[in-house]
């Protein structure tokens, strides 16, 4: 192949590609703005002939959209602060704060990194019905305040922070929590932005958890309830296609801005260490 | 406060969450695994029996699991070489010197992995409509008759197959990329001076390299398939004719359609034991490979 026909080859097949890759997601655009019934025509219209919001204002104004959204961001909040919070403190301790048993609990975490979910799915549910907390935020939040994964990732990074530096803040006279706050966390801010980016996008996109443990529609969140109204409204593609770019959209906004900081610690924790 | 005082105090937060909401629930699981709880014990924990494997046994006779095992299975069969291979394409295209606006592409090729799940399978509800999904109109211009994609038992799970390669295959290609750079730029350029083609270089120099990070992606994704879920849910609910009932499609209509705790335990720890010996295989496999 001669390096000319190999350029058109290698560009023309990415080009190709990615319009595979966001033709769905295009199109879905476009369709949500299609007034009702529009879009089951023949040929299938690409673009709306005649723009309209009433598929976003049916959803925000009588099908209880804004709860929905008001629930995901709040839940994927929630978990986010919570779980960075706990996770690097957990993983700092592991990478840099000697203790008995250390090794040993580290490897015990990581060897239950290999259990699925869905093992301590039914006794979690018990768990958390006898503490009142099944169809509550609580039973989102509350089991998921910190992971294993976090921890690993947070003690992956901390391990490149230097004794000296410890050091030198005890010999100040700093205590641990101190040391923590003013000289680890700085530190670990490319990881922490990571792990929060993560957290909130895997907690945002959640969906068995919190269709098993939220049956209120009240408290639903934005994927669950868009299960169960496609369910109803199988029919009504323009509505469904709004309710997916509103349960889309934010992530994809989210990961726009910080897709350097997602990107990495997708490497950061898929290269074992 | 002593260093190893000061370091319990900062891992105790997390160890108390992980004990009290995963790894105690975990063992929990396996002795609900051995027991008939059932909505009658839902009420009243009095009315709990201890059955030992009755449940293990019931399960691998039933036929509709052994369905649900089949229908996964070739979810996982198909769709992860599938992915990797759509992975490893697309990560080698972006890697070429010849790529341009590379940032561009790898952001939009990696767009789908954020996207959520459930959004996504409604979409592609639309796209693959019988009568006006735009796929079967696309087939119609080159003369393919409409296909009853989600409609027909031989279609439903390809189609979710390929909406799994569709939505997943940027998340391996990122980590491809990342193995592709890490191969030292001199193997190409010895190859080249002797005059190897793209083709052999392929074969004897980035494949072989990119050896364990074949082996990771591999079982990363093959467990990450193992769990198949959201997407029949939306998209089929089980059917046509239960045909895309996956193990957990199964273990949650058992569990909390049916409140059988007992058995949707012991559903969720078989997956949990063949999702263990195929990564223990794959390692298996890989390490011979490597020895030959």
């Amino acid at each position: 192949m001669t390096p000319r026909l190999a350029t058109v080859f290698v560009n023309g097949s990415l080009i190709g590609l990615t319009a595979v890759t966001l033709f769905p997601l295009l199109w879905m655009l476009s369709v949500s703005f299609m007034p009702a019934g529009a879009a089951s025509a023949l040929p299938p219209p690409l673009f709306p002939e005649t723009p309209t919001l009433a598929n976003y204002r049916e959803l925000f104004v009588h099908a209880g959209m804004v709860r929905w959204l008001m629930n995901s961001l709040l839940l994927a909040g929630a978990v986010t602060a919570c779980s960075l919070a706990f996770n690097t403190m957990a993983g700092y301790a592991f990478a840099k704060l000697k203790f008995a048993g250390r090794e040993r609990l580290f490897r015990m975490l990581i060897g239950a990194l290999v259990i699925p979910g869905q093992v301590a799915m039914m006794p979690l549910f018990l768990l958390l019905k006898h503490l009142g907390l099944v169809n509550t935020y609580g039973g989102v939040i509350v089991p998921a305040m910190a992971g294993i994964f976090g921890v690993y990732l947070v003690r992956q990074y901390a391990r490149t922070i230097p004794d000296e530096l410890l050091e030198a803040a005890r010999m100040d006279g700093a205590g641990e929590f101190r040391i923590f706050l003013t000289v680890v966390v700085p530190l670990l801010r490319p990881v922490l932005a990571s792990l929060a980016v993560f957290t909130f996008l895997a907690c945002w996109n959640d969906f068995m958890w919190p269709l098993i443990v939220l049956t209120d529609n009240e408290l639903q969140t934005l994927p669950v309830a868009l299960a169960s109204l496609s369910r109803e409204h199988v029919q009504d593609s323009e509505l469904m296609m709004a309710g997916s770019v509103i349960t889309v959209l934010p992530v994809l906004v989210l990961f726009l801005a910080l897709q350097k900081y997602y990107i990495e610690g997708l490497l950061l924790g898929s290269v074992k260490g | 406060m002593s260093i190893p005082a000061a370091a319990w105090g900062f891992v105790a937060p997390a160890l108390a969450v992980i004990g009290v909401f995963f790894l105690l629930p975990v063992v929990a699981g396996l002795g609900l695994s051995l027991t008939d709880f059932d909505i009658y014990a839902l009420a009243d924990f009095a009315n709990l029996r201890f059955v030992g494997i009755e449940n293990y046994v019931r399960l691998l006779q039933a036929p509709l699991f052994w369905q649900a095992l089949g229908n996964t299975l070739y979810f996982v069969v198909v769709g992860v070489p599938l992915s990797i291979a759509v992975s490893l394409g697309a990560a080698l295209l972006l890697h070429s010197r010849l790529a341009r606006f590379k940032p561009f592409f790898r952001t939009a090729l990696f767009a789908p992995v954020v996207a959520t799940i459930v959004a996504v399978a409604v979409i592609w509800r639309y796209l693959f409509h019988t009568r006006y999904g735009m796929v079967n109109h696309a087939l119609g211009a080159i003369g393919v008759d409409p296909v009853d994609w989600l409609g027909d038992p031989h279609w439903a799970m390809p189609t979710i197959i390929l909406l799994a390669v569709w939505k997943n295959f940027g998340y391996n290609m990122v980590i491809f990329m990342a193995g592709l750079q890490a191969i030292p730029g001199e193997l190409y350029e010895a190859a080249r001076i002797d005059g190897a083609s793209w083709w052999r270089e392929l074969v004897h120099i980035t494949l072989p390299m990119l050896g364990p990070t074949l082996l990771m992606v591999g079982i990363l994704t093959t467990a990450g398939y193992f769990q198949l879920f959201a997407e029949p849910y939306v998209m089929t609910q089980g059917g046509p004719l239960r045909s895309t009932v996956s193990v957990l499609y199964f273990m949650y209509e058992e569990g909390f359609k049916w409140w059988n705790f007992g058995a949707a335990s012991a559903v969720a720890l078989l997956l949990f034991g063949l999702v263990f010996a195929v990564t223990w295989l794959l390692l298996r496999l890989s390490g011979r490979g490597a020895s030959a």
